[in-house]
């Protein structure tokens, strides 16, 4: 028996046969709580994981344009940003409560083995980096976290120049910030670059563009959140 | 040490008493080295190991599960954490709490600090005297058990204004934030001299300097021996009485050799079991200001309760309640168990009698502090509520249901507050208490027969 990471109530399990002969793991956010996360599921864009009728959306539409080449492949995301989720990325990154890294472990690893381990070989996981003075007065590196929750995780190749927070800049601002990241060693293997948020795909793209600049040739993005 | 750096005494009476993180530190990083260097400013262990289980030296959390450890890019190092208290900041082995051990800011001694002009009643009288003598005395700890709308608050000018007399330091702490709200501009018009701080989660000045403070309990874990008196109000309300770091950190708050006073309406087990032993000091009040007995519940016994609520209707025997009532000029306040419930009857009401205006409220709710306004300037007839507004509210004239009183929300202590927000008007001083119920529970009968205990005692037949 063991405490929900959101609401502290203890869980408590049925037991089953399964339990004896089976490796179960240990649930970290009881019922009540996992029901309040929308797992994103259905008709969704193709590039960008968002929910929406077309085939790809009319964000996606625009970057196509605007870039010409899109240098990200794809976004994969797991969860939708609802109330629940807001409440629970703010405690956990900015007030700094890392343990709930592993309320989103089940479904962060299934669904990655899912879409990534089964078309994929031979990759390398990139979390997106924070500036040294961000990750100085944060601890830690929300990017990071989940991507040590992931089989083949190695720290970050990327670096992060300056950052300005993006959640405190329009949509239009944040689409036309500069590239805010630099390489540390070029890699000729595919790239599967996590990160916490995807909200507009700037970030991403920023890393992505700089990667394949440099003899990478593919990247994916692979997202806790789609904002 | 001579204190040959001198600080302006706001940044002092900021740091005089307090337990913080070192960015919480009223002073930049040069101040800081230099009140370390010269141990005004001591650096403890946040987090420390005792026999098997670790506790918060904030907090005073020692649940094994509510500490985390988190990799520290810091000093690539895994830090242990605590979970508990993270809302107030992270508290980890990677940063020190410090505390001020440079000397005492005088705090001002006031002559005259009471611009109130009210009377006491009698019954009143005695709890403020008692309260005098046991700050004069300085006695450990005494508890005011005063009945619903007996004016506790009032109670406490003279204990204050004998403290600010003698240049003490208090703290009025109570568990919820909404007394804190009502009691800060009260204090305020009533000490109009004296410097006087409210502190809460969403309170915008966090200095906490001030001679007296208004505060939630839990803004007392940045404290340590500040006080000579700590006032906690309503103690037998959530999350005080279920949360055992709370009880730890105000006793931490006071001085060693202060007092603590408790005030409440509805003691709960330990208190009445160390009352009745005689290690609690008390003192009990009877009576309300209005000199007029507290209205005493009544049970209905209603078989469809459970289903009609299910399907969000009314039972019969509420709406029959509702229109037949003695005082049909009398707002009503109705209790519910749960958010869903409040809203959904409130939808049911409307389309029912749409001329009836009525609303919602519960802790959820944005617009709550509106709607309890508007309620109170009688702009709405019918509120549905859940346990929010079960104390520290009050109502000139409103009759009280309880629907479905059987649920476990509903205890003792819940029950007989909830029939303390009847009849608190000298002008309307009676009022219909009825519980809705489908069997009754332990706690209902015990709330009845608490409340014509203390009608007896207070000298009502």
């Amino acid at each position: 028996m063991n405490d929900c990471l959101w609401c502290n109530q203890a869980i408590i399990y049925q037991p089953s046969w399964r339990h004896l002969f089976t490796f179960v793991e240990r649930t970290t956010l009881c019922d009540d709580c996992q029901s309040e996360l929308e797992l994103l599921n259905g008709k969704r864009c193709v590039k960008c994981s968002r929910k929406s009728d077309m085939e790809r959306c009319l964000d996606c539409q625009y970057w196509s344009e605007k870039l010409g080449k899109d240098p990200l492949t794809a976004n994969i995301s797991v969860y939708s940003y609802n109330e629940r989720m807001r409440e629970m990325i703010a405690k956990w990154k900015y007030r700094g409560d890392y343990e709930l890294v592993y309320a989103f472990r089940p479904m962060f690893v299934k669904v990655f083995k899912n879409h990534f381990l089964t078309q994929l070989k031979n990759f390398i996981i990139v979390p997106i980096p924070l500036s040294e003075m961000r990750l100085h007065e944060r601890g830690f590196n929300q990017a990071d976290a989940l991507a040590r929750l992931l089989p083949y995780y190695q720290p970050s190749i990327l670096k992060r120049l300056h950052s300005e927070k993006q959640a405190k800049k329009t949509r239009y601002e944040r689409m036309q910030t500069k590239n805010p990241f630099k390489l540390v060693e070029p890699i000729n293997k595919p790239v599967i670059l996590v990160d916490d948020i995807y909200t507009t795909g700037t970030t991403l793209r920023h890393a992505a563009r700089l990667l394949k600049n440099n003899g990478c040739p593919e990247v994916y993005g692979y997202t806790l959140v789609r904002g | 040490m001579k204190n040959h750096f001198s600080l302006p005494t706001r940044i002092i009476k900021q740091l005089a008493g307090k337990r913080l993180l070192k960015r919480e530190l009223p002073v930049n990083h040069q101040t800081y080295q230099s009140l370390t260097k010269l141990k005004l400013l001591h650096p403890i262990q946040p987090i420390i190991k005792k026999g098997f289980h670790y506790e918060c030296q904030r907090c005073h959390n020692t649940k094994r599960s509510l500490f985390g450890m988190y990799p520290c890019s810091r000093c690539n190092q895994t830090h242990r954490y605590c979970r508990k208290c993270i809302t107030m900041g992270r508290v980890s082995d990677c940063e020190k709490l410090y505390e001020w051990h440079g000397p005492e800011p005088n705090w001002p001694t006031h002559q005259q600090p009471c611009t109130w002009k009210g009377k006491l009643t009698i019954e009143q009288e005695r709890a403020a005297k008692r309260i005098v003598t046991a700050i004069q005395l300085k006695e450990k700890e005494i508890l005011i058990h005063a009945v619903c709308g007996s004016g506790k608050t009032e109670m406490l000018f003279q204990g204050i204004t004998y403290a600010l007399q003698l240049g003490m330091r208090l703290c009025i702490a109570t568990p919820r934030s909404d007394v804190v709200r009502e009691l800060f501009p009260r204090l305020k018009r009533a000490f109009q001299t004296v410097s006087i701080q409210a502190l809460y989660g969403e309170s915008r000045d966090k200095s906490g300097s001030a001679q007296l403070i208004i505060a939630t309990t839990h803004q007392l874990l940045r404290y340590i021996h500040a006080f000579d008196v700590v006032i906690v109000d309503e103690i037998d309300a959530f999350p005080y009485h279920k949360d055992i770091s709370l009880p730890i950190v105000t006793k931490r708050a006071l001085k060693p050799s202060g007092t603590r006073i408790y005030l409440t309406a509805t003691p709960r087990d330990d208190q009445k079991q160390r009352m009745k032993y005689q290690h609690l000091p008390h003192i009990f009040i009877a009576k309300r200001y209005h000199n007029h007995p507290l209205p005493v519940p009544q049970m209905k016994l209603t078989i469809s309760l459970q289903k009609n609520l299910a399907h969000k209707q009314f039972p019969k025997s509420f709406l029959r309640w509702y229109f037949t009532r003695e005082h049909s000029e009398r707002q009503v306040l109705v209790f519910v168990p749960t958010i869903q419930i409040a809203e959904a009857l409130k939808q049911t009401f409307t389309t029912l009698h749409s001329e009836i205006r009525s609303t919602f409220v519960h802790s959820k709710d944005p617009n709550r502090e509106e709607k309890v306004d508007l309620f109170r300037k009688k702009k709405i007839d019918v509120l549905f509520t859940t346990t929010i507004l079960e104390r520290g509210v009050t109502f000139p004239a409103i009759d009280v249901a309880v629907l479905n009183a059987g649920h476990h929300v509903f205890d003792e202590a819940a029950l007989v507050q909830i029939a303390g927000r009847a009849g608190r008007s000298p002008d309307d001083p009676d009022g219909d208490v009825i519980f809705f119920h489908d069997g009754k529970t332990n706690a209902m009968v015990q709330a009845i027969q608490a409340i014509k205990a203390m009608n007896k005692r207070g000298g009502f037949k």
